[in-house]
């Protein structure tokens, strides 16, 4: 063959990430030693010094010992174990192999999970004379849980029970009854023997009865690609590329899904849509991009996005939540401590986590639950946690690369924890979860056009929010506010604390921080309302400036309208329909804003309506609304 | 559209993976640097560099550690290229210990590559105080590379622990580093050595010339053919100099990098030469023989 074309033909070549697990014992090492040694990889002085090393070191007698080609550090080899992940490389005429290899003894699992989040396929190993035992089990919970859809089960050993098909099948027949509750999609047998290299490389005859492929054919040949996620597109932003000040492209790699220029997209957490400019890279532009590619997406309009942000179609949402549930694996030799406060990285994003509670924990060897309240070294177990802002995800076994994050120590920096993300809509505590980081761009307005809605209802799905210590006459106006405009021929909806107290936010007291929950609430109220092209009018009293401006946020600033009635307290007072001054004087009731707990008066207001002035204030509202052109809108 | 079209070949996937972690450690850390050797996996690690922020600039500086003892050709092909390219470079060399003449023939190759390049190395990244610094490392160059993680973690001493790395798993990297710590990022860790020749042939990348076979000057020490490359090379061994057809498959301080025979003067014969003559590249660098996993003791000790 030319060189031009041994290089064009290598060009071709895809790329097979794979674990192995077991045992040296297992002849994991020999087998990796052969796959490398057969595929020519093994070069010419690595071999002359390895039989120097196998003089001094070697444990396989007058063979060549493959395990010494792969335990890389000096303190491993005198223990005569690896001890960490290694990767090898090696190449055939099909394609092209990383092998992560990772040892088997039970205090590993760290490094068995490391190997295993990157891999495409898994080899476990069985010493046939051994047939299935608790590591064998262990390997391959470990395999499904980090999410490997195919697993080669290797039984190796074969010419150490004679080749027996019983032996073989009886071992299989163990595994398959094992391996079935896990949905492992993929799951192929080999016997094998990888030090006497039947069926590793070539097809053995010492075992006609067996009609599959060999090991390495199997691996030139399964098919990969379609492990991928095409369906859910999502790209994390890494960095904002800027080389000018009018050109603003996003750089990620994609996660999953695919995109092409002219798609719409949203950007998340903000909501904003656009529609993707360009596809840039120093190759050109592409016409589309795919997983597992690096791109620069320009978008059509000028809208905020930064690192950590994620672009999505907007059809098609990932979860969005502060809440979710994990599979979790300790990773560090100090336990857990339930009262830190971790910093934890998913896709682009780095934000803050606190472990709400432990569900259960999986004991490896038997997959039995447990109860245990802090996590050690490689355990494993289910988990609740809470994040400081939203997280755009999706469950790990749909998709690897938006399902899986990790945990880090504030102070120690180590990286203590990984978790794998749960469906969560199969989360047990979801009446805990609160989705109204969902709703926020889950909005019925996707459905139709804003501008129709406006057409339709002649008015803008905005919120006037009216605020004022009590007996200000906040309530009084707000009637008026909705009387009139109802018979304008406005669609107004009226929320005030008296109503929504009475259902919604029944649980809750006047405490500064049950107000601010129920002020939240009636924010998300509004924000979905207004999705829906309603005008909604507030009153309530809502004194502390911060939740006002939070409730601002939620609503959206362009679409929150604040109002404050201004009263001096003994207007108030004389004015008082439901004696809670009154009663605030006898002592009975406490948190009376402006009156013993402190009312923020608002400094940035869009109107201050005196309260001694009660014929102009809906007057004046209403000139307002019509110059904002938010009633009427034509 | 066939499910064929999402397919992606292996150089495309480690060239997407690269530029991941090159943006990564560009959006997470306050001042990274790009260590650069001149040498091929350097070369691709530029290229990709200028990929990943492409149509911008490459937000961080290059920095190549000049142990003064570099072959002339290197040098001038550094100079020329960061010029044309306009790249941020900056050139650091142990000043103090060259001034007092340290170098490989009078103090011999530990001494002289301890104190020119691992303490270069080290007076550089504080000098500037560089919080995370590419280096163009592959793991399948050498046996205790192949456990390296892609965020390498260092002490305050640049001291990497073989026991004491973060786990690191799916393309997620720990960034965070206390005051004075750092991290070792090596974006090229997954590529093979053929991988870097064929992206070189197929991007263009240029390369110093000493990768290609020519008649030059050099003498056979050891079985390592050394070029002679300025006159600082003992008059007694110069003289034995003889014109031989050459190359060099890695690239580094004149006096310790052997050059082969070899008559291949283009990429494709040098794969070509590489697939049928085996040996491993860095067998010509003489200083992995100085002693047993001596690559393990130096990464400890802070060279890469």
């Amino acid at each position: 063959m030319e060189i031009t074309e041994f290089l064009d033909q290598d060009q071709k070549k895809d790329l097979l990430r794979l674990l192995t697990a077991g045992s040296v014992d297992d002849g994991k090492s020999t087998l990796i030693g052969r796959l490398l040694f057969d595929s020519k990889k093994l070069y010419e002085d690595q071999l002359s010094a390895l039989e120097r090393d196998s003089k001094r070191e070697g444990h396989a007698g007058e063979e060549i010992d493959y395990a010494l080609l792969l335990d890389g550090l000096k303190a491993e080899r005198e223990q005569g174990i690896t001890i960490d992940v290694a990767y090898r490389y090696f190449s055939t005429a099909k394609r092209k192999f990383i092998i992560a290899d990772t040892p088997g003894h039970e205090q590993y699992t760290r490094n068995m999970v490391t190997g295993a989040s990157t891999a495409n396929l898994a080899i476990i190993l069985i010493d046939a004379r051994k047939g299935v035992i608790t590591q064998t089990k262990r390997h391959t919970f470990l395999v499904s849980l980090l999410g490997i859809k195919h697993v080669a089960l290797a039984v190796n050993k074969m010419d150490l029970m004679d080749y027996s098909e019983a032996v073989y099948d009886k071992i299989c027949d163990d595994y398959k009854e094992f391996i079935t509750p896990l949905g492992i999609p993929d799951v192929r047998f080999f016997p094998m023997s990888a030090l006497k290299g039947e069926n590793v490389v070539d097809l053995s005859d010492k075992m006609p009865w067996y009609h599959g492929k060999s090991m390495l054919e199997y691996l030139e040949t399964i098919h990969i690609t379609s492990d991928r996620n095409f369906e859910d597109f999502r790209f994390p932003v890494q960095y904002v590329v800027r080389p000018s000040l009018d050109y603003r492209g996003f750089a990620g790699k994609v996660s999953s899904g695919i995109v092409k220029p002219g798609d719409d997209i949203m950007v998340l957490p903000s909501g904003k849509t656009s529609r993707v400019k360009e596809i840039v890279t120093y190759d050109g532009s592409p016409n589309m991009a795919f997983p597992p590619q690096s791109v620069t997406l320009t978008l059509e309009h000028e809208i905020d996005v930064s690192r950590g942000d994620m672009l999505v179609h907007p059809d098609n949402l990932p979860g969005i939540s502060r809440h979710f549930e994990s599979m979790l694996v300790w990773m560090d030799e100090k336990p857990m401590d339930l009262n830190t406060q971790f910093l934890i990285k998913h896709t682009s994003n780095n934000t803050k986590a606190r472990i709400d509670s432990i569900n259960h924990m999986v004991n490896i060897n038997t997959l039995e639950h447990f109860d245990a309240k802090t996590f050690e070294l490689n355990e494993i177990g289910h988990v609740t946690i809470t994040t400081a802002k939203p997280l755009f995800f999706d469950a790990y076994k749909k998709n690897r690369q938006t399902g899986a994050f990790v945990l880090i120590d504030p102070r120690t920096h180590h990286t203590v924890a990984v978790g794998m993300i749960i469906d969560k809509t199969n989360a047990r505590q979801a009446h805990r979860i609160t989705q109204h980081e969902l709703q926020k761009v889950a909005q019925g307005g996707l459905l139709i056009d804003p501008v129709q809605k406006e057409k339709r209802f002649n008015q803008k799905g905005h919120t006037l929010w009216i605020t004022g210590l009590h007996g200000s006459g906040k309530n009084e106006l707000a009637y008026t506010l909705y009387r009139e405009l109802f018979n304008q021929g406005a669609t107004p909806v009226l929320l005030d604390g008296k109503s929504v107290r009475a259902g919604l936010s029944r649980e809750l007291d006047y405490s500064p921080s049950d107000r601010a929950e129920h002020l939240r609430r009636v924010a998300h109220m509004c924000r979905l309302l207004n999705d829906q092209g309603m005008l909604v009018i507030c009153s309530f009293v809502s004194p502390d400036n911060a939740v006002r401006e939070q409730v601002a946020e939620i609503i959206g600033p362009d679409k929150f309208h604040l109002f404050y009635l201004e009263a001096n307290l003994d207007f108030c007072k004389s004015n008082d329909q439901y004696d809670i001054y009154k009663k605030a004087d006898r002592g009975e009731i406490q948190h009376i804003p402006g009156y013993d707990m402190q009312y923020d008066i608002p400094q940035k207001t869009q109107l201050t309506l005196n309260a001694l002035e009660k014929s102009h204030q809906a007057e004046t509202i209403f000139q307002y609304l019509e110059k904002n052109i938010i009633y009427p809108v034509s | 559209m066939s499910k064929n079209s999402y397919h992606i070949n292996n150089l495309k996937e480690l060239e997407a993976e690269s530029i991941h972690i090159i943006r990564e450690v560009a959006a997470e850390f306050e001042n990274p640097v790009m260590l650069y050797s001149i040498g091929k996996d350097s070369s691709v690690m530029v290229r990709l560099a200028e990929k990943a922020f492409y149509p911008g600039k490459v937000p961080f500086p290059l920095m190549h550690i000049d142990s003064k003892w570099k072959f002339k050709e290197m040098t001038a092909f550094r100079d020329k290229y960061a010029k044309e390219m306009g790249w941020d470079l900056i050139v650091h060399y142990n000043k103090k210990a060259f001034e007092e003449g340290v170098g490989p023939y009078t103090h011999g190759s530990k001494v002289h590559t301890d104190v020119m390049k691992t303490q270069a190395l080290l007076e550089g990244l504080n000098k500037y105080k560089f919080d995370a610094a590419f280096g163009g490392a592959r793991r399948d160059e050498e046996k205790s590379r192949a456990k390296e993680r892609i965020y390498s973690f260092r002490d305050k001493f640049h001291q990497w622990d073989p026991k004491n790395q973060r786990p690191e798993l799916w393309d997620i990297y720990n960034a965070k580093v206390q005051k004075g710590e750092s991290i070792r990022v090596f974006p090229i860790s997954n590529w093979t050595e053929l991988d870097i020749w064929q992206y070189i042939r197929l991007e263009n990348i240029p390369i110093v010339p000493l990768y290609y076979a020519k008649e030059r000057p050099v003498v056979n020490v050891d079985g390592n053919y050394i070029l002679v490359d300025d006159d600082r090379m003992p008059k007694e061994m110069a003289d034995k100099a003889e014109m031989r057809m050459v190359r060099f498959r890695t690239l580094g301080c004149y006096p310790l990098t052997g050059a082969i025979e070899s008559e291949a003067d283009t990429i494709e014969k040098i794969v070509e030469e590489m697939m049928t003559v085996t040996k491993s590249e860095r067998t010509t660098r003489v200083i992995d023989f100085d002693q047993e996993a001596s690559m393990e003791q130096k990464k400890r000790e802070g060279y890469f």
